[in-house]
């Protein structure tokens, strides 16, 4: 059997939007090279007009995903863990072409980020427990203190850790019952594309989570001014635009997370910072009398 | 307005705003903090005075007990001849001819408690009889008590139908109609009989017998202001209230006199629109007075009754 | 008959008040070297003491002091011993109560009843209760070892100026840190007399640092960079200029900022309650509360007969004198204030708005405004918009649950939300549809310092109060 008997029928690649995969609305691409320059493919290169699409479609999705009972998200989630189980093999294509690495540390990546969907899938009925409190006031009062979910979060994605990156910055969002604008790995998209197409397999509601790639440096301006944008993850800005991006988000009083001086490494165990950053406390008052 | 079938009178007593408990207690002890100092002091204790139902409700009640207390209610102070007199002496119906005879000429009421007080445990007839008995001794103000087992068991219709026929037994004179709050559970319950009395046709609505605890509290006394503030506001009529029961000192009746000039308004500061009924606060209300016109504290053996 | 009540003052020589204070730092006070300032007394606009302040060098001193604190004493010594310290200050708080309270009324101008009743035991209250996480935060579900950030810069404002320098003292010192407070010019007094406390109490010098000024003061602390942590307390306006200083610093930083908080009267509420809660909502403390009730949003078929009900109990409030324990409405805080309350309301009238103005007596002088409702109000007039802080209340109808949530969350605020019903289901659903860090169901302005505190989208973020609340101030 000759390898060369047959033509593939290559990808493209496009935004996952609103539930469905457009193309830029400017038309652009970009060509997307693996670590050793090959070209790999090309990719949509969003513009700021798919950012302002992208937000609408998060804003959109945010009654719907918020009030969704936490059970349930949790078993959205679970969902997007399995559908990427079956597309392990593809994901870790991906993994290797986008970083660089062996066959099987590309596979190792692709189980980590498995597992951190079932990991976070089973957060999202704890937050409250976890972040929420009785609080025993001094005087006849049900005082409670219940996280909600902040609302659009825009997140600009790990630079390096392309999928396991992406997952652990992005499941948390979903985990509390927020909403994501994801810019994806700027030079390594290609995984966010193959993560795009998991969501759109899983039962993940269209606007829940929306997956940009592009420049970075381009769309996260557009981000971090949008006044419908209550928090910013800066992980993936980058490190000559982050300072401008925090001081855009605060004209409108955005919660950042500031850029890390270097990568995290995303293999470790997560904690709850994100899960906290994305909620709000709000805390109810009640008279308890007859 | 309304007719006095069970359901009409049900819907409308249950379709009366809630009340939030925490929320009115609140208001009450902010209402509290209200300090009452100089001339303002002064000129509460005195309409304090004027606002007493004196009243002996015993057992033991004599003909020569009622006789001191009408000499009494007279000139509260017999040193101080500008102490006003206060607005009524409160006794059982056997005994009300007696305080008649000794009120004669003055401008205190007599008033007195029917209807098989204080359980109202008894027929409507005897309550009638009871009520026509104070009424022919010539007591010009009648203290009824509602059926509150008929009340708590929701027959409205019989508690106000008794209502109707103790107000026409009494002819011309007033009808307080006693609630007896502690008895009703909720702040709920004392609106509703609030209403249904005042629909009933009482002239005042009154919170104890004085005879089971809680009596008069400031809480249930709002509550009371509120419905004829409200009645007010509805009809254009002014109807009373009456605090009964564990109001013993000057201190105490200033706070209810806040809240009715706060609650119901300036206009309810009136005896004729607003009572004390009880036997021991009129002392307390003395010896203030005279610690304040004198600087100095009074002997309590030596003031008053 | 009227029955008038007689002035019942309060002693204003209770507050041993003292021509001149001085700025606090590294356990002394010390002569600042700024501009002293005149802080005047609003109900009479009479001066009520000199006051140094610092310049940026006493900045960097205070700073500096603060630092050698965490490190070498405050961040080493043991959670049990710290909170002695808080313990003890608290008592004290509770004990020197109504010298604070006749201080705090004369330098703020709000009601003697108030700052008796609430600024000053809740500010005690707060110190004790953080007083005792100070040796448990291992177990305040915080991580298995929370560590302090190490030295806080705070800046507060002048509406509620002891409670807010405990809130921002309480968890700062409970968890570890030191810091740098900056009372607001117009009232810096009661902090000044918190840090005698404290240094009466033994805490270790630098520990607590006050440094009275005005807003360049502020400035020159938020921005400064020995600091670890900002907490801020005051408008969305500086708030943001803060959030943009501290850009890229990677300081930690909370905000509480405005509100313009609605209160929803559902047709089914305890109506005598409710008036009470509105009248409580935007009245106390003139209405110079970041979380006041300021849009009173009122379901169409009891309107009318609310309103006629709130007017005729607004009528009742009693403006004046702050030092007399029957007032319940005090002086404006600064002419400032006043003035930009005067302009927001003429808004009002210009937008066509229909004001009422409670035809209360106002003292012939300081610094008074009279109790005032707008009716007729749009959702785009300024008097729905901006936050006026001030006793003015602007008026709204709904019909639906829908359309009062609507109406409720038109705002980019989001501090605090009022909702009153005798149906609990409904209060519920509408409290989780409220884009707010407190709502109050069928009361309002409760605040204990169990109960986190704070705001969602520009009324900021991070909360103060409870567990949750420690977590501003550890890593």
């Amino acid at each position: 059997m000759s390898t060369e008997s047959r033509v593939t029928v290559a990808k493209t690649h496009k935004l996952y939007l609103n539930g469905a995969f457009p193309r830029s609305e400017s038309g652009r691409s970009y060509p997307v090279r693996d670590t050793g320059g090959r070209l790999l493919a090309h990719a949509a290169l969003a513009s700021r007009k798919d950012v302002r699409d992208a937000v609408a479609a998060a804003r959109g999705a945010l009654p719907r995903w918020s009030g969704a009972t936490a059970y349930n998200r949790g078993q959205v989630l679970y969902r997007v863990a399995e559908v990427l189980e079956g597309r392990r093999e593809q994901a870790a294509d991906e993994v290797v072409a986008a970083e660089g690495v062996s066959r099987r540390e590309a596979t190792a990546v692709v189980d980590a980020t498995i597992d951190r969907w079932v990991w976070y899938a089973g957060w999202t009925d704890k937050v409250a427990t976890v972040l929420g409190s009785v609080n025993p006031v001094a005087g006849p009062y049900e005082c409670t203190s219940t996280p909600v979910p902040t609302g659009v979060v825009g997140v600009l994605a790990p630079q390096g850790s392309s999928l396991l990156g992406l997952t652990s910055v992005l499941a948390p969002v979903l985990a509390v019952g927020a909403t994501a604008v994801v810019v994806a790995s700027q030079e390594r998209p290609l995984p966010a594309v193959v993560l795009g197409e998991v969501l759109a397999t899983s039962d993940v509601p269209a606007g829940v989570a929306n997956l940009l790639t592009g420049r970075t440096a381009e769309l996260a301006p557009w981000l971090a001014s949008h006044a419908e944008v209550a928090a910013l993850d800066l992980v993936g800005a980058p490190g000559d635009t982050a300072v401008d991006l925090e001081r855009a988000a605060a004209d409108s009083v955005m919660r950042v997370l500031p850029r890390p001086t270097a990568e995290p490494d995303f293999t470790e165990p997560p904690g709850i910072g994100r899960l906290r950053a994305y909620c709000e406390i709000t805390t109810v008052w009640h008279p308890v009398g007859t | 307005m309304l007719r006095s079938d069970e359901h009409s009178l049900s819907r409308f007593l249950h379709g009366l705003p809630g009340v939030d408990a925490v929320g009115l207690e609140r208001r009450v002890a902010a209402l509290q903090t209200r300090s009452i100092k100089g001339d303002a002091k002064l000129r509460g204790i005195d309409l304090a005075i004027s606002m007493i139902d004196l009243t002996t409700l015993e057992g033991a009640d004599t003909p020569g007990k009622v006789a001191s207390l009408c000499a009494q209610a007279r000139r509260p102070d017999p040193d101080q001849p500008d102490v006003p007199p206060v607005a009524a002496v409160c006794v059982y119906p056997d005994l009300a001819g007696r305080a008649v005879e000794r009120l004669r000429g003055s401008s205190v009421a007599v008033a007195a408690v029917a209807t098989a007080f204080p359980s109202g445990r008894s027929s409507r007839e005897v309550k009638l009889a009871d009520t026509r008995l104070a009424v022919e001794a010539g007591a010009s103000e009648i203290d009824m008590v509602i059926d509150r087992g008929a009340f708590l068991a929701g027959d409205l219709t019989a508690v106000f139908d008794e209502i109707v026929a103790v107000k026409q037994a009494c002819g011309r004179a007033h009808l307080k109609v006693i609630l007896e709050t502690g008895e009703l559970g909720t702040y709920d319950d004392v609106r509703r009989a609030s209403w249904l009395a005042l629909l009933a046709g009482a002239d005042v609505i009154k919170t104890s017998t004085g005879k089971i605890s809680p009596a008069s509290t400031l809480p249930v006394v709002h509550i009371l202001l509120q419905a004829v503030r409200d009645w007010h506001r509805l009809t254009g009529e002014y109807r009373g209230v009456k605090a009964a029961g564990g109001i013993r000192s000057t201190k105490d009746a200033l706070r209810y006199l806040v809240a009715v000039n706060e609650v119901a308004g300036p206009a309810w500061l009136t005896p004729a629109l607003f009572r004390f009924g009880a036997s021991s606060l009129l002392g307390d209300l003395l010896l203030q007075r005279r610690a304040k016109a004198s600087g100095h504290y009074e002997n309590r053996a030596r003031v008053g009754a | 008959m009227t029955w008038t009540y007689a002035p019942a003052p309060e002693s204003a020589a209770l507050a041993g008040l003292r021509p001149s204070y001085r700025p606090f730092i590294g356990g002394e006070f010390v002569d600042g070297h700024g501009e002293s300032l005149t802080t005047v007394n609003p109900a009479t606009e009479e001066p009520l003491a000199e006051v140094g302040t610092a310049s940026d060098a006493d900045v960097d001193a205070a700073v500096t002091a603060a630092r050698t604190a965490q490190e070498k004493v405050w961040g080493p010594m043991s959670g049990t011993e710290r909170a002695k310290y808080l313990f003890r200050i608290a008592r004290v708080v509770a004990e020197r109560a109504r010298e604070l309270a006749v201080l705090e009324t004369l330098d703020n101008g709000k009601p003697i009843r108030e700052t008796r009743d609430v600024d000053v035991p809740t500010a005690s209250a707060h110190l004790f209760h953080h007083a005792g996480w100070a040796d448990k935060l291992e177990h305040a579900g915080l991580g298995p070892a929370p560590a302090p950030l190490g030295v806080v810069g705070a800046v507060v404002p002048w509406n509620f100026p002891l409670l807010m320098a405990a809130w921002k003292i309480a968890p700062a010192l409970a968890t570890g840190n030191t810091i740098v407070l900056k009372p607001a010019e117009t009232t810096p007094l009661s902090a000044l007399v918190l840090a005698e406390i404290a240094a009466d109490a033994g805490l270790p010098p630098g520990v607590l640092n006050v440094l009275p000024g005005d807003g360049a003061v502020g400035a020159a602390l938020v921005g400064h960079g020995g600091l670890d942590k900002v907490a801020f307390t005051g408008s969305t306006e500086v708030g943001i200029q803060i959030q943009r200083r501290l850009a890229g610093t990677g300081r930690a930083l909370t905000l509480e900022l405005g509100g313009k908080a609605a209160n929803i009267v559902y047709s089914d509420a305890a109506l005598d309650q409710a008036v009470e809660g509105v009248v409580d909502g935007i009245f106390f403390n003139q209405g110079h509360v970041c979380c006041a009730g300021s849009r009173l949003l009122v379901q169409e078929p009891i309107a009318e007969e609310f309103l006629e009900r709130l007017r005729e109990r607004i009528a009742g409030l009693r403006v004046g004198d702050p030092l007399d324990k029957n007032t319940d409405v005090g002086a404006i805080n600064s002419r400032a204030q006043l003035e930009r309350i005067v302009d927001l309301a003429a808004a009002g009238d210009a937008e066509g708005a229909q004001r009422w103005t409670s035809p209360c007596a106002l003292p012939e002088r300081g610094l008074f405004f009279p109790p005032t409702v707008f009716t007729e109000v749009e959702q785009t007039m300024r008097i729905a918009r901006e936050e006026i802080f001030g006793p003015v209340l602007s008026v709204l109808t709904f019909r639906t649950p829908d359309e009062a949530v609507a109406k409720a969350t038109n705002t980019p605020y989001g501090l605090s939300a009022g909702v009153w019903t005798e149906k609990g289901s409904k209060a519920l659903w509408t409290a989780q549809r409220l884009r707010a860090g407190v709502v109050w169901a069928n009361t309002f302005n409760r605040f204990d310092p169990t109960a986190p505190f704070g705001g969602t989208g520009e009324s900021g973020f991070g909360r103060e109060g409870g567990r949750t609340g420690l977590q501003a101030y550890v890593r």
